[in-house]
């Protein structure tokens, strides 16, 4: 007989031969499933000197954006007008990835963007050039953190935001598998042009009803919520009593229930 | 050794001079108690009680349940300025500014949801063993009495800091009372001293929580300990081990210092979980009002069944005459669960009708020798667990990439679907179970060693079991049906019919079971062998 | 013996307590003097972990905070206070149990259980002694002290459940009413500003309460009745008939934000489906057809508030609520 199948098979009926076997099969079938769904990578476009801001931008549109919102951006069966939208809503949408749409699923997700800042720049003035929209917002509007009132951001909050996307900013639920997204982690300059663009199944937050200062209030206490560490201990995810009710089943009672077994195990 | 001899003599005298307790002591000093560790989970429950009572009085030094509105000036920063009531400033102050004060809230909270996690853990020993059968029925009375109770107290407990979370919790308990036909608006408003919220109801329900039912709980609990130690505790079947007696260990000293130890291991991990894991952080909740929610709002897993209810629950209302009444909150919030915990206290009575046993146990049942009860506990566990998954569906939904409206009528549906499946799918489980211990006494136990005998075939070698293990498998009683015949010897119609005709075709459903091997059989087959 | 038939059908024996098996503490001093030095730092363990809780409590400022992986960003004084208590309990009982199991007696020791069921003479004895003494008191014959003492006991119940009358006010017609009313103007929540309909775009939503009057103060109580949900859709997205058409206002239509189920605010809007979900048992409403449930528990729409605008551009209510807002209640009539 081979000595390396004799090898191996002295260890086939190992105490923990099971186990081990079950870690390296969930191990090589996590990995697979890791390498299998990252996203292609794109080939990046080039701008020329010559072009303008918003003739780039059509181009760009043109090839990437055109087969589901026309070669117009008259929107289709598909996708929706995106005639007046303005510069805010492309440099939101595009910005933080969830444009161009990957899988057609019930609801864009955030991801890795494709284009960079210029070629989401040049979308933007294409689409702001084609109907009047809101401004994409520059760094210079945010000063949340010299003129935002945390406490009133959260008052704000509590009243507009927590309904979808939780007391703590970790999104929630929404019908037929749509949601509400984390905010933990999102730039200050796509917060606010969510919030005056209402992207997908977010209302808008017009400028009358919660004013610029409120915005950025809004956007100071998110920041804070992102930045505040767990005082108590480890968060278990800021989701409320789901998840305590979890742990304390699991670890609570099965730690207590070990030691009793200990506790009764008769003594060598 | 001397000395502490002496002082010892001293103070026994002294007690015995005014009680006469010399006797009583000797005799329950050295009381046994059977050893197993599910006979433990009960112990998790009282020992949790007594932290709940120990860190609900450390917070009761600062807590300050009045609704009166203040404006908060402690040292949280997001909430500076913000109008709240002072019950909820005060479990900022205590969680930011008192010392050890969040630690001793965490404490409470888990030692709350681990009280109730053992309860539930404890009451499913008792079930599936059979523990409940006389002469114990008034103890799993008072069982089902506390975890009642018990649920209602950590509601009322985690309402008490008026945060968004609890505040919408009472919100949805203000409407189930609203809804009750003819006197419902008047016991809202009562309860809430006017209009909801008020300003009343969270200084009323800490009375209730800090003295009334903890008051009850310890009487209850009382009650409960002196029956278990009166009537003496049941024990699992084995050798040595028979319905005249209790084997174990004496309580002193062994079970006092387990049983003590084990006191100090629950507050321990208690403790650990307070200082580890954030719970109930209501900082981030922000202060109740009616006109904010949160995403994802859920009670304590232990009312998370309530929410799954009324959630799949059809919307049905009735209006008639001029009134309203609210089907699709009475029959999930009050009626389902009246039903529940009235078939659950009543299940020592409904089982000994069906089987007509009027002898006392204290010998326990191996879930799988009673595949009828060990069916309907694993169904009724099954439906608690569909409705739970309900309770938080949305949570569910967010983490799972799932949607609402798919696990609501997975759920609908499953509620109907599920429990029956569960009881046929473990009462054959149980059959088999013992179909597989009937093998294992009459042939031995297979120990996958393979020997090959000199003309080619191939046996498994089997190993005959000790006659202890023999002993304990074959140990249960294994009763007959109840026979409720239709006419007597003279022919005479029995008057009890139909009643009695029911109660036999459950009885032949209940005993359904595969016979346990007898040492006659056992004889025979070996002889059968040879 | 092969073929021997017996009617007996004997059941296995019980072969008794097993032999009692010796522990390596029972028998080798050694390893029980390990034993007790186990126990022994134990609780030494459990005491300096009593230290270091006290030391956290008295020395370690409450402000600073440290990295931890899985925890994150750590309060040091609260983790090791808890951590101090949790492990000077943990190992008192450590040590306790390691003691129990391996130094104090393991014999399993019998005793008896003795039946409850008191003997034939006692329970006569005592059914007669009742007899006896109940009988003394002559209720059985005596009915008519029977009676009113029934009477008396059972009616001075009633005092105590009257005494809580007190409790709270009547509802009367207080669930039916909110501060709604012709004119009141709706403003920001928070922020009590008065809004324009130029002022919410398309797929906008505001959240509004009726203006206050004059010195009045708002309370909790008042906001759980009068929280409404503004929402601008097309006015050509609309289904609804004439008069409910007339309580809109050039696309703009306004909902009570209280759940018409069990009173949570309902105010997730999803622009695109026009639909609002309520969070707390999924209820969800049809903004274009009057909020109309659609699925989950609610039985009634949400309540209507209709608006116009008046004379200086900013929205009002034409009138107040025509049905109760919130949850259900027997007097609702619809």
């Amino acid at each position: 007989m081979n000595s390396g199948i004799k090898k191996l098979s002295r260890y086939r009926r190992h105490r923990y031969a099971g186990p081990a076997l079950l870690v390296v099969a969930l191990i090589s079938l996590g990995t697979t499933f890791q390498v299998a769904s990252a996203l292609p990578s794109t080939t990046r476009m080039e701008t020329t000197a010559q072009s303008t801001l918003i003739e780039e931008g059509k181009r760009i549109f043109a090839q990437g954006c055109s087969s589901c919102h026309g070669l117009n951006a008259e929107g289709g069966s598909i996708a929706p007008s995106l005639i007046g939208v303005g510069a805010a809503s492309v440099d939101f949408q595009v910005g933080t990835g969830r444009m161009p749409m990957a899988d057609m699923s019930q609801q864009a997700m955030r991801k890795k963007p494709v284009y960079n800042a210029e070629q989401t720049a040049a979308l933007a003035a294409y689409v702001a050039s084609l109907a009047p929209g809101p401004d994409s917002v520059n760094e210079a509007q945010l000063t949340y953190e010299r003129d935002g009132n945390t406490a009133q951001g959260g008052q704000l909050f509590r009243t507009n935001c927590a309904m979808c996307h939780n007391f703590a900013g970790q999104g929630g639920a929404l019908t037929q598998g749509k949601y509400a997204p984390t905010l933990m982690g999102v730039d200050a300059k796509y917060i606010y042009e969510a919030m005056i663009t209402g992207p997908q199944s977010m209302p808008v937050f017009s400028d009358k009803t919660i004013t610029p200062e409120e915005k950025l209030s809004i956007i100071k206490w998110i920041k804070a919520a992102e930045k505040e560490p767990n005082l108590g201990g480890a968060s278990l995810g800021r989701v409320g009593p789901v998840t305590e009710g979890l742990l304390v089943w699991s670890l609570g009672l099965g730690l207590l229930i070990g030691i009793a077994v200990w506790l009764t195990a008769k003594a060598k | 050794m001397k000395k502490a001899e002496r002082i010892g003599g001293n103070v026994a005298s002294y007690v015995d001079d005014r009680t006469g307790a010399a006797k009583w002591l000797r005799k329950n000093l050295t009381k046994v108690f059977p050893d197993h560790w599910s006979f433990m989970l009960g112990e998790i429950v009282l020992y949790s009680f007594i932290i709940l009572l120990l860190s609900g009085t450390f917070l009761t030094f600062w807590f300050d349940p009045s609704q009166r509105d203040v404006i908060y000036q402690g040292s949280y920063e997001p909430l500076k300025n913000i109008e709240m009531s002072a019950s909820y400033a005060s479990t900022l102050h205590i969680s930011f500014d008192v010392r050890g004060g969040l630690l001793m809230r965490q404490i409470h909270h888990w030692a709350a949801l681990i009280f109730m996690a053992g309860m539930i853990a404890h009451l499913m020993r008792v079930f599936f063993t059979g523990a409940f059968r006389k002469p114990r029925e008034a103890n799993w009375l008072i069982g089902v009495g506390l975890v009642t109770l018990g649920i209602v107290e950590g509601f009322l407990g985690y309402s008490l800091p008026d945060d968004l979370l609890s505040g919408t919790g009472i919100r949805i308990a203000e409407a189930i009372i609203q809804a009750l036909p003819v006197v419902g608006s008047y016991l809202a408003f009562f309860a809430f001293g006017g209009a909801f919220p008020g300003h009343v109801f969270i200084p009323r329900i800490f009375t209730v929580h800090v003295l009334l039912l903890p008051g009850i709980f310890l009487a209850l609990i009382t009650i409960h300990l002196m029956l278990v130690w009166y009537q003496k505790h049941t024990q699992y079947p084995g050798p040595g081990r028979t319905e005249k007696n209790v084997v174990g260990y004496p309580l002193m000293p062994i079970y006092m210092a387990k049983a003590g130890g084990f006191f100090f291991i629950v507050f321990g991990i208690t403790a650990l979980l307070g200082a580890v894991a954030s719970i109930n952080p209501i900082w981030l909740y922000g202060p109740y009002n009616p006109g904010q929610i949160s995403a994802g709002s859920q009670p304590d897993f232990y009312m998370g069944w309530l929410d799954g209810l009324v959630r799949m629950a059809p919307p049905i209302e009735t209006h008639a005459f001029g009134h309203t009444i609210s089907w699709n909150i009475l029959i999930p919030g009050l009626i389902i669960p009246g039903i529940l915990f009235t078939l659950m206290a009543l299940y020592p009575f409904i089982e000994s009708w069906m089987t007509g046993d009027k002898s006392e146990h204290h010998l326990l049942d191996r879930p799988r020798n009673n595949p009828n009860r060990t069916a309907i506990g694993a169904m009724s566990l099954s439906f608690i667990l569909v409705i739970l998954i309900n309770g938080g569906n949305d949570i569910i939904a967010t983490h799972f990439y799932l949607t609402i409206n798919q696990i609501m009528w997975f759920t609908r549906i499953g509620v109907l679907v599920i429990p029956p499946l569960t009881f046929v799918i473990t009462k054959r489980i149980c059959l088999s179970l013992q179909r597989a211990d009937r093998e294992k006494v009459l042939h031995g136990r297979e120990t996958g060693r393979l020997v090959m005998l000199p003309h080619g075939e191939f046996v498994e070698v089997h190993e005959e079991l000790t006659a202890a293990q023999k002993f304990t498998l074959t140990q249960h009683e294994q009763p007959a049906a109840l026979e409720v015949p239709s006419v007597d010897a003279n022919g005479v119609l029995n008057p009890q019919g139909l009643k009695g005709k029911i109660r036999a075709r459950f009885s032949q459903a209940h005993v359904e079971q595969v016979a346990a091997p007898t040492e006659t059989e056992a004889k025979a087959l070996e002889s059968g062998h040879h | 013996m092969a073929n021997e038939m017996s009617n007996e059908i004997a059941k296995f024996q019980d072969p008794g307590l097993p032999e009692h098996v010796h522990r390596k503490t029972d028998v080798d001093p050694k390893a029980a003097d390990r034993a007790e030095r186990q126990v022994a730092i134990l609780f030494v363990l459990s005491a300096i972990f009593t230290v270091v809780a006290i030391y956290s409590y008295i020395f370690i400022p409450d402000d600073k905070f440290f990295f931890l992986p899985v925890m994150g960003d750590t309060n040091a004084h609260q983790l090791l206070l808890g951590i101090g208590m949790a492990f000077a309990l943990l190992f008192i009982g450590l040590g306790l149990v390691h003691w129990a199991k391996m130094l104090m007696p393991d014999t399993e020791v019998i005793a008896e259980r003795h039946e409850f069921r008191s003997p034939d003479e006692d329970r006569e004895d005592f059914v007669r002694t009742v007899k006896e003494q109940a009988g003394a008191a002559g209720l059985g014959r005596r009915s008519l002290i029977k009676r009113t003492l029934g009477l008396a006991l059972g009616i001075s119940a009633l005092t105590p459940l009257v005494m809580l009358r007190d409790l709270g006010p009547l509802p009367k017609k207080e669930l039916e009413k909110t501060s709604w009313k012709k004119g009141t103007r709706l403003v920001t929540d928070p922020g009590d500003r008065p809004i324009r309909p130029e002022d919410l775009e398309v797929g906008a939503v505001a959240q509004v309460l009726p203006e206050l009057v004059e010195g009045q103060e708002r309370t909790l109580a008042d906001i759980g009745k009068d929280a409404v949900l503004l929402i601008r859709l097309r006015p050509t997205e609309f289904q609804l008939n004439a008069e409910r058409l007339s309580w809109t206002h050039d696309g703009i239509i306004a909902f009570s934000k209280i759940c018409s189920h069990m009173g949570c605010a309902v105010a997730l809007y999803e622009q695109q489906t026009k639909h609002l979900l309520c969070p707390c048992h999924q209820s969800t409403f049809d903004v274009t057809r009057a909020a109309k449930v659609i699925f989950g528990p609610s039985a009634r729409p949400l309540p209507q508030l209709a608006i116009t605008v008046d004379a200086d551009g900013y929205l009002v209510a034409q009138q107040p609520f025509t049905e109760s807002v919130g949850p259900s209640y027997w007097e609702r009539s619809s």
